[in-house]
């Protein structure tokens, strides 16, 4: 694996399906009575958060401390940051301090990146969110939740996506969750439709590794997983669709188009779900539905990561075990 | 003394020549020249070229001036090859009165490295609503005849098509920044393939090629003239291309980094790159070449950007846009039009000094290398291979794209009407 995880476009299948199956290991500590590892003892890390997101903060936070890492929570918002040297700044200062991995999230596409290649930290990055970019965790934290429901938690082991077909609906255009989803469901082998009205998908799109289609119900039928993304109400101001109405008609979930899809399929959603719009309260109910199931694969897959960059190569599990004896 | 002869220089590429300064004046031209009386300055092959022209600089005095100031400004112009520079008004205060733009003129004329034209704003504070006094500019003593609010675009269709109407009276030009600015708004790239995949706002070729199309119509119901600053688009080639053949009275220029780079570069996030109009791909960058080439575009202009340190230092949304191109310019045209084939070195002196005058009205600039014409010439090594170093740059900015590459020519020396600005690459 690289030193960062920037992009989903980073990982090899092999990258992957290394840090799904450390996943499912890490999986196996939520079930226990105490649930900590001695992994990352000793080594700070920082989440560094320049654009809110208490739900992205505290997955990393409780990922960090099942690991027995030191965990920095640095808040950065508001005008204190408008300048863009604050970046610079604020790296140089965690640098000064010795912490052993950032994890950040920006709203500005490609700060993560800068923030690793441009020689104002030495510490492993790891992007939890950047503007319209990339949020590579939630691409593997789906990943992750697809094989275990297509294929299950064990025999997925070793198992990456191939031939599955996967279908992201909605804002693609704004979304990094997107843009990360095609890239990691493209290395691990699925078959990767994006569905949206076309004023909200980026021009450019022709060269990504999927399909596009306008007509969700064309795809529905076709697919093992539908992935509805968030659509934020301003976008209607901005004209990219006439009226909510239309919108949830044309590009909305609900029971009726649910019952088009295959009875394995399942529904997702990165969250938080506004329920009305792109998923009807029946649909988000559903046992079809893995948004919670997202939550808690989140912090595994979370664990994954940071073990990985920062633990070493050797099963994550074996300290704590003979630990155990 | 002030007898100089430059012995052995191909002028404007030809067979190797003597050329004599005598004073502020060229007084001969030929083969075997006496040197009595005359400082030598040995050419040895190296091309002699008409000063250099750019019709679009940024010297940020006044108002910014950690970024750079007409003293600096005209410096890196020396360096670069530059007999002449028009400054664009977008500076704090706007050039936007004949208070300012004389102001500006007079700190050229002090310094004395690069005769400085003051652009004058098309409206006032650059706000694209009311018409700034372009009579009044024109009849100050610095003599504007370009007109511009570079930066932004006129984007009101009834203030440009004043503007191209007023300044006929006096013979004036309005150089159009074309971006429509609801189609750029969140503009960070080029939008395409990359911005696609790197999540940056969109700038789409559209925005440009729309107001350029808007433009040569306006210029040519009202019989102006119009210019298009920084063209970037291949289509933006087409339309003007189409308006030339219709005989619409437009010229156009590219910049260096358009002739060069292309949107890929953006992968690096580094905010280097992040420039207005944006960097486009590989297929506008050879439509580009080509237009220049066969004269479609007219002219090639730096827009010379000069920011500070820390306004390049950060993430790419937060990134001041532009970069510094006087001290590179000669190079990168060498290396894309002339070690390329596409032009010759004569071609380049129409490109960067004789169309460039004409256009922007600069009296004495712009002339053949011939006996009676003001002494203002260029001396290029075009042997020359290095590496760009920002280190050595005049400018007081250093955000230049080409740091660490190799470019091909070096300006060895500058004459601004007679007396050396650069002497053997080290200003005078
Ligand atoms: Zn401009």
């Amino acid at each position: 694996m690289k030193r960062h995880l920037i992009s989903a476009a980073d990982l090899t299948r092999d990258d992957a399906v290394l840090i799904l199956d450390t996943a499912e290991e890490m999986a196996r500590v939520a079930d226990r009575p105490i649930k900590k590892l001695p992994t990352l003892r000793g080594r700070t890390v920082c989440n560094l958060f320049f654009e809110d997101s208490t739900r992205t903060r505290i997955s990393f936070e409780a990922a960090e401390k099942r690991l027995s890492a030191d965990v920095i929570n640095f808040a950065a918002k508001g005008s204190s940051v408008s300048k863009g040297e604050s970046l610079k700044d604020t790296a140089q200062t965690l640098e000064a301090m010795g912490v052993d991995a950032v994890v950040i999230r920006h709203s500005a596409s490609g700060a993560p990146y800068r923030l690793a290649t441009s020689g104002w930290i030495d510490a492993p990055v790891i992007n939890a969110g950047d503007g319209t970019h990339q949020h590579p965790t939630q691409a593997l934290l789906d990943a992750f939740t697809m094989r275990r429901r297509l294929i299950g938690p064990d025999a997925g082991l070793g198992q990456d996506l191939a031939g599955r077909r996967i279908t992201l609906v909605g804002d693609v255009l704004h979304s990094r969750v997107a843009r990360s989803n095609v890239d990691l469901l493209h290395t691990l082998g699925a078959e990767v439709t994006l569905v949206a009205p076309p004023t909200l998908v980026p021009v450019g799109v022709e060269n990504w590794p999927c399909e596009v289609s306008y007509d969700l119900d064309a795809v529905l039928p076709k697919s093992d997983a539908v992935m509805m993304l968030r659509v934020q109400r301003e976008r209607m101001n901005a004209a990219f669709f006439p009226t909510e109405r239309e919108y949830s008609r044309r590009y909305g979930l609900d029971g009726e188009r649910m019952a088009r899809m295959p009875g394995h399929a399942l529904v997702m959603h990165p969250g938080p779900m506004v329920r009305g719009m792109e998923i009807t309260a029946e649909v988000a109910d559903s046992d079809r539905c893995t948004v919670v199931e997202q939550v808690a694969n989140g912090v595994s897959i979370r664990m994954a990561v940071l073990y990985l960059l920062l633990g070493g190569n050797e099963p994550a599990l074996t300290h704590p075990r003979t630990e155990e004896k | 003394m002030s007898k100089i002869l430059i012995r052995g220089a191909r002028v404007l590429g030809g067979e190797p020549q003597d050329v004599l300064i005598d004073g502020e004046f060229i007084e001969a031209v030929g083969t075997g020249l006496s040197a009595e009386g005359a400082e030598v300055v040995e050419a040895d092959g190296k091309i002699l070229l008409p000063g250099l022209v750019d019709l679009h600089t940024h010297l940020r005095e006044p108002g910014r001036e950690d970024s750079e100031t007409v003293l600096t400004g005209t410096r890196a112009a020396a360096s670069g090859g530059y007999t002449a520079v028009f400054a664009m008004a977008n500076t704090f205060p706007v050039a936007d009165t004949a208070g300012v733009v004389e102001q500006v003129y007079r700190l050229g004329k002090e310094h004395g490295y690069c005769d400085v034209q003051p652009i004058g704003a098309v409206t006032v504070g650059l706000e694209g609503k009311k018409l700034a006094e372009l009579g009044a500019m024109h009849e100050s003593a610095a003599g504007v005849t370009v007109f511009s609010d570079d930066g932004k675009c006129v984007d009101d269709a009834v203030i440009m098509r004043r503007a191209l109407e007023y300044v006929k009276a006096f013979g004036g030009v309005v150089a159009q920044h074309a971006q429509e600015p609801r189609l750029t708004e969140g503009a960070q790239m080029n939008e395409g393939v990359v911005s696609a995949e790197l999540g940056l706002g969109g700038w789409p070729a559209v925005a440009e090629e729309s107001i350029i199309a808007r433009d040569v119509l306006l210029a040519e119901h009202v019989g102006s003239r119009v210019h298009i600053c920084h063209l970037s688009t291949a289509g933006s080639v087409e339309i003007v291309r189409w308006a030339k053949s219709r005989g619409i009275d437009v010229t156009a220029e590219v910049t260096p980094h358009h002739l060069l780079l292309t949107d890929e570069m953006v992968r690096s996030y580094n905010p280097v790159y992040k420039v207005n109009p944006p960097l486009r791909t590989e297929r506008d960058v050879l439509a580009l070449r080509e237009a220049l080439a066969d004269g479609t575009i007219d002219i090639v202009a730096t827009d010379h950007a000069p920011h500070p340190h820390e306004d390049k230092d950060c993430e790419w949304a937060a990134a001041a846009m532009g970069m510094v191109g006087l001290e590179t310019a000669l190079s990168v045209v060498q290396r894309t039009m002339v070690d390329t084939g596409l032009l010759t070195w004569a071609d380049v002196a129409d490109r960067m000094s004789f169309a460039p005058a004409r256009i922007g009205s600069a009296a004495g600039h712009g002339r053949p290398v011939s006996a009676g014409e003001p002494a203002n010439l260029t001396l290029v090594d075009s042997a020359y291979r290095g590496e760009v170093d920002p280190a050595g740059f005049a400018s007081r900015s250093r955000n230049t794209p080409y740091e660490g590459r190799e470019l091909p020519g070096r300006v060895t020396h500058t004459f601004l009407r007679g007396r050396a600005t650069l002497v053997d690459g080290k200003l005078a």
